[in-house]
């Protein structure tokens, strides 16, 4: 079997070992979440100037963040020591500068974005890889190429920031400050919730998608037990009525085709992952049941090969039906022990033939009480605008050609028609 | 019965299933064009064994544990491009069918078959042609179809299907034998057969099998 091609997985957080400028932080946590180095160092630099709060965000990553393993290498591109090294210093100069200030005013809005952002730390560790991928996925592409919603949503965010900023300040100037502080609070958590508003829904969306594969995964373990149970069930009988040939082959050949049912699905392409569409009571699984009753029924070998598949309208259940009694009529008069079945669905029409091996017969020399072919299959075909077309000398088998507009699209003819060659 | 100066046909079996080694080596015993030269149950012991053998034909389990059939041809096709490898499997999904033909085998049938049959099939691998069951031409004209979800063709050497290709690849998957086949369109034995093996041809070596999108769903790239 081939092998999966493996998807690069999100590197555990550690800090970096070869490649670090002061302690690897940065350099880890833009690994992690798979941004370039130079954002990650301005948001360290930014918080650690507005309140102090990088600075301490740094040290407690450097604490509890455990080194990754001595054995990566990596190269720096040259500019990006002097890059780090400019705005560590700026970071530092800022930091004093502000401190000098006094200015704690700040600390206010900073303070529950610090706690946002710890909030949003928490999840992303929980979260699992391929929610972080899509996440991240859903990051660019929300923000990046949302349209007009994104850009609403963002300013709307940005405005009530803007708004907490403003309204401290001025409180910050007369009335009371606890008030203003908590609207500012306030006001900063409503904006940071609006912008994030996509994450959230997608928080949402994964919950119901994990709750739908399980129901899912639950219900195929139970179709599981039920099949072992029968394939346990089938051998206990099978070893029971060894002294009976027909008996024994027709138990198992009814077993080995659940099995492979549940296995491969009616087409063969197997019980389709999480996107694909399998037609559960589409055409091929009709034809495939049709298939196993003759079998059954009639104790002859019905192997059918079916290319495409599609819901069953009118038309098709009549063809699955015409079919059956094609297969039928081979188990009844050809005297052969196997027919094969192709059914192929095209854009416009579904072609069945059915084909046999058998001995055959002139199909002009039917006597008239022998009425099963002709009426119950051109009847049938021919009352939802499908044509049907037999071919059978004596001796050479047996092919029937049933062909059946889907959609209802109209075939090309007026009336629908039926044919009879003599083969040549 | 072997005409005079012709030798058998020299098989290897390789399957896990013990019991249906000897099953199978029992049915072909009983056919004088083919004799069994040796067994394998495991993938080494088959690439092993099969360097030091050297037979015509090997009759290749799909499924065995540490990459099944598909290993097998992978490591034995480079340096033996001489033996034919004839894939025999229980399964009869669309993946292990395909995977194992684009692995290199020359045809596929399915456990179920008797063993006049399997003879039958394992002289026409050995003498060239690839052995298509009504089941892989099914496969294959729905790889190479134009349905929502085939991929596009991209290389229309390798892509796409002659009429006459398709034709017979739908005979084929109707039950007709290549006589048969021959007979119904009205062409030569020999021309089916030169049909068949460039559609095995095409099967193998195309991309657009690859970018199916039900094939990429499962991930089978």
């Amino acid at each position: 079997m081939t092998p999966a091609r493996p998807r690069p997985a999100t590197p555990p957080l550690a800090r970096l070992r070869d490649g670090r400028l002061i302690a690897g932080v940065a350099g880890g946590v833009a690994d992690h979440l798979g941004v370039q180095v130079l954002w990650v160092r301005i948001t360290f630099v930014l918080l650690g100037v507005t309140g102090g709060v990088g600075f301490i965000a740094y040290v407690l990553l450097w604490i509890l963040v455990r080194q990754e393993r001595a054995d990566v290498v990596r190269t720096l591109p040259r500019g990006e020591r002097q890059q780090a090294l400019g705005l560590a210093a700026l970071a530092v100069g800022g930091g004093l500068a502000a401190a000098a200030l006094g200015n704690t005013a700040v600390g206010w809005i900073v303070g529950p974005l610090g706690v946002a952002l710890v909030g949003a730390a928490v999840v992303w560790r929980e979260a699992d890889e391929a929610q972080r991928r899509r996440w991240t996925a859903g990051a660019r592409f929300g923000v990046a190429s949302g349209g007009r919603n994104a850009v609403l949503r963002v300013v709307a965010g940005a405005v009530f920031v803007a708004v907490g900023i403003a309204v401290f300040l001025l409180g910050n100037l007369q009335m009371g400050q606890l008030q203003f502080a908590l609207l500012a609070v306030l006001a900063t958590l409503v904006g940071v919730a609006v912008i994030t508003v996509p994450w959230w829904l997608k928080l949402v969306r994964d919950l119901g998608e994990e709750r739908r594969e399980r129901i899912v995964s639950s219900e195929r373990a139970e179709i599981a037990a039920h099949l072992h149970d029968s394939v346990l069930q089938t051998l206990a009988l099978i070893q029971r009525q060894s002294d009976q040939p027909r008996e024994v082959l027709r138990l198992a050949r009814g077993q080995e085709r659940e099995l492979r049912h549940w296995l491969y699905g009616p087409t063969g392409y197997g019980r389709g992952a999480a996107g694909e569409p399998v037609l559960d009571s589409g055409l091929a699984d009709a034809i495939t049941v049709a298939a196993a009753e003759v079998e059954d029924t009639y104790a002859i070998d019905v192997r059918p090969v079916v290319v495409g598949d599609r819901q069953l309208d009118d038309g098709l259940r009549a063809l699955v039906l015409a079919s059956r009694e094609a297969m039928v009529n081979t188990a009844k008069h050809a005297e052969v022990g196997e027919v094969s079945v192709y059914v192929e669905v095209e854009a416009d029409d579904v072609h069945v033939f059915v084909r046999d091996r058998g001995i055959g017969f002139d199909p002009l020399d039917v006597p008239t009480d022998r009425h099963g072919l002709a009426d119950s299959v051109h009847g049938r075909m021919t009352r939802h605008g499908g044509t049907v077309r037999l071919r059978s000398s004596p001796g050479e088998g047996t092919e029937v050609h049933l062909r059946m507009p889907s959609d209802g699209a109209a075939l090309a003819e007026d009336r629908p028609n039926t044919t009879q060659e003599a083969p040549t | 019965m072997t005409e005079p100066g012709t030798e058998p046909i020299r098989v290897f079996l390789v399957d896990d299933h013990a019991l249906f080694r000897s099953g199978v080596r029992a049915e072909l015993d009983r056919v004088a064009e083919v004799t069994v030269v040796g067994e394998a149950g495991s993938v080494d012991e088959a690439v092993a064994a099969v360097r030091h053998v050297l037979p015509d034909v090997v009759l290749l389990d799909v499924h065995m544990p540490d990459g099944g059939g598909a290993e097998v041809l992978r490591q034995l096709r480079p340096e033996l491009p001489d033996v034919v490898f004839l894939a025999l499997s229980v399964s009869d999904a669309a993946e292990d069918v395909i995977a194992v033909i684009r692995a290199g085998a020359r045809g596929y049938v399915t456990k179920t078959i008797s063993g006049r049959d399997l003879a039958e099939a394992v002289r026409r691998v050995k003498s060239g042609d690839p052995v298509f069951s009504p089941r892989l031409a099914g496969f294959v004209l729905d790889v190479f179809s134009d349905r929502p979800g085939a991929a596009p063709p991209g290389d229309p050497e390798l892509d796409l299907l002659t009429r006459r290709e398709r034709d017979v690849l739908r005979l084929l998957a109707r039950g007709y034998a290549y006589k048969e086949i021959a007979g119904e369109l009205f062409i030569s034995v020999k021309t089916v057969e030169t049909h068949v093996s460039s559609v095995l041809r095409k099967t193998q070596l195309s991309n657009r099998y690859e970018l199916s999108r039900w094939a990429s769903d499962r991930r089978l790239v």
